[in-house]
This record gives structure tokens, sequence and C-alpha cells, in this order.
């Protein structure tokens, strides 16, 4: 599986209030969701945003809430991956079940810039930003997580079981 | 290699006789829990897959307590949706308006969290059961349906720090002060993916009430759960409210932990966190002139019966400032009753309050409450980020009970031992 965008950048603690305020959260519907995706740290964000671009943070990304309308409105607005140097644990858990990749690397994190085109390998974990030519190696999921998303999620998961 | 109490608790669940940190494990679920915002995601997640059947009717929570009494036909819509499920599926533990409060504070009150469980929410700040010794954790909708359906959850066991607590907390030094202390220390992702696990003699100066408070914000600090000892107040907790059998696990003495502070609660001052994060904390000597418009008391973290009686401590026989706004939300049906009969609801409203019926409205802007552009809130929640609160050009300060009531006389940001 692969992921190929421009990048959307943002800094430390991105919270799930900015990714999807609560004054939303009496829709459900990905794509409902999707319209109000960071509207509250990127106005422009979901008028710039074309399918298969990236999103690229530093430190605890998705930290507060447990809203899945978070992972659920990144996933929607066709972001087809989320680099963080970390992701708060709720958020982590909530992509992996939704089946929105996510990969933790610091130093892809640190390195890429706003705008760069980027390539994610998910099976090798390598991310090249085809701008600067700089590679990187996140860190992969271990194989119970991997299981997981290649079933579609969590309740699919189950479900083959 | 011993265990924190966290692990031994995740030990026992999945059928284990030792786990370390980093592992991967499938855990029993004692309960699971939603709420009117993540409970109908669940519910499509559920039918989705074409599921039908519940592993334990019993073991399920759904509280109504975000955006209820409703407050649009959309959240109307998702009350109906999660109202007809509990109805179908016969769920024992629902609470519709008229018996709901807010879900971390209503739960432990009906006995449904007990010491020694593995406990999961679709709500982040469900790790307020620690306090009771129990390994209580937030989650997503997918989670807590796979959870409705299996009864198990899968968690990599956490690694934990350890805060030692001692000496004697001063007047107006409450549990919230405790953890925004805390958390201006290690920062929002001081405790990414780990426990915190609160120990010391300092413990046995906290409430009941203080430590629910201290568990209800580890999430703040990036934590898995947070967790108290089981020790006679918290048993005496348990003989009030239920029935239930328990099982107190403690840390080995040789457990391993990531790190260790030591907290004298003695030298603790009353603390606000600025926007918009909860780790930019200042000592209330340090606030400087801050003039604000609204002031909310309440909330899973500071709705409970030892705010109530601190807020109106300090509001009694006074009036709240001319140009601010103060809401008290008394967190259940319970506190809300006796708060009536203390005379609390009686303070409240003389000094120029507004009371109201339980709900989490304010605290995530959803409603009863929400901030225009520049305005700014004292509250005893739990999240100042951007927006949190309204515009995202408004600003809310988190602080504690005793902080929020005198604020809301002097219009300032305040210290009780000042008026």
């Amino acid at each position: 599986m692969r992921a190929e965008g421009h990048v959307f950048k943002y800094g430390d603690n991105v919270d799930t209030d900015v990714i999807i305020p609560a004054r939303y959260l009496n829709a459900t519907k990905g794509e409902e969701l999707a319209q109000h995706c960071m509207e509250d740290i990127d106005k422009e964000f979901i008028h710039k945003v074309q399918k298969g671009d990236i999103i690229v943070a530093d430190k605890n990304f998705g930290c507060g809430s447990s809203r899945e309308h978070a992972p659920l409105a990144i996933k929607c607005a066709g972001v087809s991956c989320v680099i963080a140097e970390t992701f708060a644990r709720i958020f982590y858990r909530n992509a992996i079940n939704i089946g929105l990749p996510i990969i933790e690397c610091p130093e892809a994190a640190r390195a890429i810039q706003n705008g760069d085109e980027v390539e994610v390998d998910f099976d090798s974990g390598v991310i090249t930003d085809k701008t600067t030519g700089q590679t990187f190696t996140g860190q992969s999921f271990p194989p119970f997580m991997q299981r997981i998303i290649a079933a579609g999620g969590l309740i699919d998961h189950i479900n083959g079981r | 290699m011993g265990m924190t109490m966290t692990q031994k608790i995740l030990a026992k669940h999945a059928g284990l006789d030792e786990v370390k940190a980093g592992q991967l494990i499938e855990a029993k679920l004692d309960l699971v829990l939603g709420n009117d915002i993540t409970t109908p995601v669940a519910i499509t997640e559920f039918e989705k897959a074409g599921l039908t059947q519940v592993f334990d009717k019993d073991k399920i929570a759904i509280v109504l307590d975000h955006s209820t009494p409703c407050k649009d036909i959309k959240s109307a819509q998702l009350c109906a949706q999660s109202r007809e499920f509990a109805h179908k599926y016969g769920i024992t533990h629902f609470y519709d308006v008229g018996q709901v409060g807010i879900e971390h504070a209503l739960l432990p009150e009906k006995g449904l969290t007990a010491p020694g469980e593995v406990i999961i929410g679709a709500d982040s700040h469900t790790c307020t059961y620690g306090a009771l010794g129990a390994f209580s954790t937030g989650v997503g909708s997918t989670d807590m349906a796979a959870g409705m359906v299996t009864g198990k959850a899968w968690f990599k066991v956490p690694s934990a720090i350890r805060f030692e607590l001692v000496g004697k907390p001063k007047e107006w030094v409450s549990g919230k002060d405790v953890i925004l202390h805390i958390i201006g220390m290690i920062g929002v992702d001081g405790a990414l993916y780990k426990s915190m696990e609160f120990t010391g003699e300092g413990i046995a100066y906290l409430s009941m009430d203080d430590r629910f408070t201290i568990c209800n914000m580890a999430i703040e600090a990036g934590g898995k759960n947070g967790i108290f000892p089981v020790d006679d107040l918290a048993i005496r907790y348990m003989e009030e409210h239920s029935k239930r059998n328990f099982t107190i696990y403690t840390a080995d003495k040789d457990a391993e932990y990531e790190e260790t502070y030591t907290i004298d609660l003695s030298l603790l001052k009353p603390t606000v966190s600025f926007p918009h994060l909860p780790e930019n904390t200042k000592t209330i000597d340090e606030v400087g002139d801050i003039k604000i418009d609204q002031v909310v008391i309440g909330s899973c973290t500071n709705g409970r019966m030892d705010d109530m009686r601190v807020a109106a401590k300090v509001l009694k026989g006074r009036k709240v400032a001319d140009h601010v706004r103060c809401i008290v939300i008394p967190a259940t049906q319970a506190i809300y009753l006796q708060a009536m009969r203390e005379g609390l609801l009686e303070i409240f409203i003389e000094a120029g309050a507004v009371v109201s019926t339980p709900t989490c409205g304010p605290c995530l802007g959803g409603y009863m409450g929400i901030l225009a552009a520049g305005e700014r809130c004292v509250s005893t929640t739990n999240r100042n980020f951007v927006g949190r609160m309204g515009h995202v050009d408004s600003e809310v300060y988190l602080a504690s009970p005793a902080v929020a009531a005198a604020s809301a006389v002097t219009g300032r940001i305040a210290c009780p031992c000042t008026l």
C-alpha cells in the first residue's frame, strides 16, 4: 500500500477540537464531518486539500477528546496518511480502528515542509520527500495492528475471526 | 521484575500470570461506556457489520449527557438512535434525561465502577475511575462497538510514571490544583501512552472527589490511565455506593517506573492553566490582572459535591460581578438534590449565578455557555484548546471551583484568600 500527495504541515499538539470542533459533533457521517475538517486551525485546508494529500505534524497529534469523528473527518477529506513525531494514544487507536493510515517518524515530521510532495510506502515504512529528495524510515506497525488494518478496520477484523 | 498496579489488573484480565510494558494483550472488560456523541457512531459500526448481539447487557453503560436536554434537532436524532439501541438490546445501565448525570460522576455514584476492574469508555475522560483503583481508559467509538460485541479490548501494556504525593495541602488547594501542577510540570504529552500511578502518604489528605478530579485529567498529560491505591477511604466509598464484590490490587515493591516524581502537596498553590493548553500553568500569585466574562463551575472534572460546597463557601453572601456570567452545573441529579438540601443552590442563585441541569454542554463548546470572540472564561473543566468553549478567538482559563467562584465575584482571576 502506498500514499502520495502534497503536504499540509502543522505543529505540536494538534487537538481533536481543532480537527473537528464539537459544534459539528451532532453529525456522524464522514462526508459531512469532512466539510469542517481542520476548520479551527486552518480555514483554507478544506478548500485546498486534494485526494491523496498528506498531513504532517510534530508531537502529540490528535490529543484531547476521544471523538472518532476526528480521524474520520481527516480520512473523508481525502487525506491518505498522517505522519507525526508522536500521536496521542486514543487518536492512534481510532485511526487504526477505522483504517486511516498513520505513521510515527520524528525525522520526517521535522524535515518535511508545507507543500512538499511526499510518498509513503506502508509495507517498508519508507517516507520519501520528492521535493527535497530526502528519505526517512517510519515505525512500522506490529503484526497484530497490521492484521486489523488489512481487514479494513477493527470491526471487520472481529467479524472475520 | 514486579508489576505496577495497572499491569497487575491487565494481566489478570488477560488471563496471564505476568505482563510487561509494551506487550500486546487482549483483556476482558468489566464495563463498556458510551455517550450521546460517541454511541451513535458505535451503533452505526455495529449495525453496518450485521451484528445482532451484545456480550452482556449488564456491562454496558450508555449515558446521554453531552447535548442533553437536546440542544438541536441533530442531537435529538443522535439521542433517539442511542435510546432505540438501548431499548432493543435491553441495556441495563441506560441513563436518559431525569436520571442522567455527567457520565464520569454518575457511574461511580451508581456503584458501576469498582477497584480492580477493566473499563473502557468512548470518552477520553473515562480515566476518572482510576480514583477507585480500576484500570479505566478512553477509547473511540469503534473500540466501544467491538467491546459491546466481544467483551474484550486490545491494549499495549503501559509503562508507568509514579507520583509520590507527600504533605498536606493548604486551604484552597484541591485535587484540581494537584493535577494542573503535574500537567504544568510534565506537559500535555508528558505521560503519553503511560500509566500515572499516584502513591504516598499525602493521598490520605485527598478526598474521593479530589482523586476523581486528578485521575480525570490524566488524559490531559497524554496518560493512558491514572490510578490510586485502594485505601480505607476508597473502600468506604464502595460500601456506600455498591454491593458488588471487588478485588484490590497493589503494585509490587519492585515494580518498574520510568520516572518517580515526589510532590509536596503542602507547597502547592491554587493553579490556573492559561490558554490554549492545560500545560500553560501559573500559580495564582503569578496570574496578573485578567478580566473575565464568564465562569463555569461543573463538568466531569469538577461538578461533584466537594466542588459545589467549596464554590458555595466562596459565593455565600457575595455577588457575581456585574460583567460576569456565572454558570453552575451539578454533575448528577443526586448532587443537584444534595446541593439543594444543603442550601447551596440558594447561595448560587442569590449570588447571581445560574444553576443548570447536569450536562457536559459548555465544557466542549456544545451549548449552555458558548463564548463570543474575545471573551474569557474561568472554567473548572479540563481543556482550554483553541475554540474549545466557543469562538476561536475566545479564551479558557482552567482552575479549581474555589478560584472560579472567587473570580466570578471579583470579575478577574482571583484567589479566594483575597476576598
